[in-house]
């Protein structure tokens, strides 16, 4: 019996590693490759690995003159930073509000953000242009127009921290208000401390969902490169003719994009784990 | 435990939304019976009050509740008479001046049928918010009335404002958030909605060119399948949508729910890595590991170049080019971006099956495959049939692992309006607008997307185990 034990648990590890093996490889093909001098060694995705001689000529690309790299990649903190404090907070206060209130016309919106969500988010794409394009926010004030983009519907992902505040007992609430306090104490002052796990995991999905966004920023931001963010900037290296001239700077770029992110992540990745299984289980 | 025996599946739907529409009608009735009684028992103030809005209320001594009617009352008149009729007047033909030149030889641009419809919009929208409100004035009318009756005290202004932050708080914390789903989604997809049934597309591009209505034309050409019509390339791309869901979905969830088991094995170590080691993936931006992992298999790319190397193969494989290949290839590729999530979902529900079960399931002799299929399989479905759901309807919009790996490639000329292949609708609904700027087809495909995404999730959730029988397994 141990024996048999011992032979399933070999098989097992076996399996693991080739899967560690898959899922780690396109990632160190990644860092390789941004190794590869563009001048000396040019060419896409050339077929060997390991670079013929070691340099940093992408990255020296990335920050040098003629590369607005830094600029992009301001950018999008500057956005993502602004995206996580404000949709957070609204998608905070939505919650709270449905989880403890009950009003009017609650069944109502809950079922008109349901609704909502089934239309595809790039059918209003162009209505959504003209309207910040009035107000001036495209192109050279994309960025606040971006910000604006990825906090105004905000309060529509309030499915997994409602679901939170569900599980912690209303009696608490009620104990609170019996000793005086008013709701927005009770919120502020008694929920939110408790509810630490959740406040990070929609901070940290807020603040993920800036980095990967192409579709919008690309649109609003169309021509006026100071105001691209990495994906946008980025992109071109891979799908323009030059392609292959690009291609290792685009590798080099996204590392830097990939390093922060990556260390953020894995340093939070408690708190995402248990927003994501709290929210499926809950649907 | 007491189960009620409800109609199930879609009638039970049909009969509440039946319901739904005759409760509509009944509380618009005694709603409209009640706004009379009101007028009618109402003291002056009350009466006034129906055309001026919060005078009751100021003179009642509420001045604070009075000024922010009527400061809604007359921003909505000055928005209207100075923007919203010019725009709302337009709002049947859209515009009748095109672009010409004036007498004086400037250009003159005539009407913008875009503005005409999303102004016109709006200020019908606003038109209803104004109704509410207004609605709620002859209410606190009457509250107010009843209360001085009853010889109570009304709460002053600062009571009013101090209840902003307990029995109304909900009012504060919801009103920046509502607004702002109001005007970046709801007035957005109202727009959209009218545009499906006009004509804007690149030859009536506002502000050069008009546009106007044509009733269900777009509609009409969406399901011909005449030479221009859309009827072909829709329905490929909508099978295909559905295939990629399920295959997305299942193969994701099953292989993901394998994946979680190794790792929880028992006498497995350096759990937390294998874990990490996964969740790369995720932590990862997408735009980075799928754009590189599209390029990897890239006709020049770093499979086929090693493949290639290594003498196994002598041309490039058509990862990308030939339509089947690129169908698989993205279902497998997702499976590199999905596993992780689902791992992460099962690892915690796998710890929850109470240990017991498996204990008197070997003692009766059962194998490990008897165990997964009659212990945790029906759990496991149980526990994360919403999740599934709402897996196949994001996977219906998974946009980033298809554009990022291959925009919806190959193209053909078989494909109307520039689709590719492995192109879901939302890949191809934002084609149409990026590209071909034809609009009208973009809003016909968007409201197809919703019909879709929609009836799918109203027929699942009604056979979902977990919805119908919320005790069962605890």
């Amino acid at each position: 019996m141990r024996l048999k034990a011992k032979i399933s648990n070999f098989f097992t590890y076996i399996l693991l590693i080739i899967i560690s093996i898959v899922w780690l490889t396109p990632f160190v093909c990644l860092a390789l490759q941004s190794f590869r001098s563009y001048i000396l060694e040019p060419g896409g995705m050339v077929n060997y690995l390991l670079p013929k001689t070691f340099s940093l000529d992408s990255y020296k690309f990335l920050f040098s003159e003629e590369c607005r790299f830094v600029q992009w990649y301001i950018n999008t903190v500057v956005i993502a930073v602004f995206v996580t404090i404000i949709s957070t907070m609204v998608v905070l206060c939505t919650s709270y509000v449905l989880s403890r209130m009950r009003f009017k016309g609650r069944r109502a919106l809950m079922n008109l953000m349901l609704v909502l969500g089934m239309f595809p988010g790039f059918l209003t794409m162009i209505c959504l242009y003209f309207l910040l394009k009035q107000w001036g926010l495209t192109q050279a004030g994309a960025i606040p127009g971006l910000i604006l983009l990825g906090t105004a519907c905000s309060a529509m992902g309030y499915y997994v921290c409602k679901g939170y505040f569900d599980t912690i007992p209303k009696s608490l609430d009620e104990a609170a208000r019996i000793d005086g306090a008013n709701r927005a104490q009770v919120f502020f002052i008694m929920l939110l401390p408790l509810s630490k796990p959740i406040v990070i995991y929609t901070a940290l999905v807020a603040f993920m969902a800036p980095w990967c966004d192409y579709i919008m920023a690309s649109y609003v931001a169309f021509g006026h490169s100071d105001s691209y963010n990495v994906a946008v900037a980025m992109q071109r290296w891979v799908w323009t003719g030059d392609y292959q001239g690009y291609f290792t700077r685009f590798c080099a770029g996204g590392m830097l994009v990939a390093i922060p992110i990556t260390i953020l992540f894995m340093c939070l990745q408690k708190y995402y784990v248990e927003g994501v299984t709290g929210g499926a289980v809950k649907g | 435990m007491n189960k009620e025996k409800k109609p199930s599946g879609i009638m039970s739907k049909l009969a509440g939304a039946g319901t739904a529409i005759a409760n509509f009608f009944k509380w618009l009735g005694s709603d409209l019976k009640d706004i009379g009684a009101t007028f009618v028992k109402g003291d002056w103030k009350t009466k006034i009050s129906f055309l001026i809005m919060g005078f009751g209320s100021i003179m009642r001594g509420q001045l604070l509740r009075g000024a922010a009617l009527l400061a809604i009352e007359v921003g909505y008149i000055y928005y209207f008479i100075n923007f919203g009729w010019d725009y709302l007047k337009d709002i049947t033909t859209l515009g009748t001046k095109g672009k010409g030149f004036n007498p004086d030889g400037t250009i003159s641009y005539g009407d913008n049928s875009f503005l005409i419809l999303l102004y016109g919009l709006l200020t019908i929208i606003l038109f209803i918010v104004l109704l509410f409100v207004w609605r709620l004035n002859i209410r606190q009318n009457k509250d107010a009335e009843a209360a001085l009756k009853a010889g109570k005290k009304l709460p002053t202004i600062k009571q009013d404002f101090m209840s902003l932050f307990d029995e109304n708080f909900d009012k504060t914390l919801l009103a920046l958030p509502v607004f702002g789903i109001f005007v970046f989604s709801v007035l957005p997809i109202i727009f959209m909605i009218c545009v499906a049934f006009t004509n804007y597309d690149y030859n009536h591009q506002a502000p050069a060119k008009l546009f106007t209505w044509v009733g269900l034309e777009n509609f009409k050409n969406l399901f011909s399948f005449a030479e221009t019509g859309f009827g072909g390339t829709f329905v490929t791309v909508l099978i295909w949508t559905l295939v990629w869901a399920f295959f997305a979905t299942f193969l994701n969830y099953f292989l993901g729910m394998g994946v979680a088991m190794l790792i929880n094995k028992k006498g497995i170590k350096f759990k937390k890595m294998w874990r990490t080691i996964l969740v790369m993936t995720i932590a990862v931006p997408q735009f980075v590991s799928l754009l590189y992992v599209g390029k990897m298999f890239a006709q020049d790319g770093l499979i086929n170049g090693y493949l290639m190397k290594w003498g196994i193969i002598e041309r490039a494989l058509p990862f990308w080019t030939d339509p089947t290949w690129a169908r698989v290839l993205v279902i497998i590729l997702n499976l590199w971006v999905g596993i992780p999530y689902v791992m992460l979902v099962c690892t915690g529900l796998l710890m929850n099956i109470p240990a017991d079960l498996y204990e008197s399931a070997r003692i009766d002799g059962a194998n490990g495959w008897q165990m997964f299929r009659k212990i945790t399989l029906p759990y496991m479905l149980f526990v994360t049939g919403p999740y599934l759901l709402t897996q196949f309807t994001g996977n219906l919009n998974n946009f980033n692992v298809i554009f990022l790996l291959n925009q919806g490639g190959p193209k053909s000329m078989d494909l109307i309006g520039g689709a590719g292949y492995t192109d879901l609708l939302v890949t191809w609904l934002y084609k149409m607008t990026f590209n071909d700027t034809n609009y009208k087809m973009t809003a016909v495909i968007g409201i197809m997307v919703f019909v879709v995404t929609a009836g799918i999730s109203l027929v699942v959730y009604n056979i979902l185990p977990s919805v119908k029988d919320e005790e069962g397994f605890q």
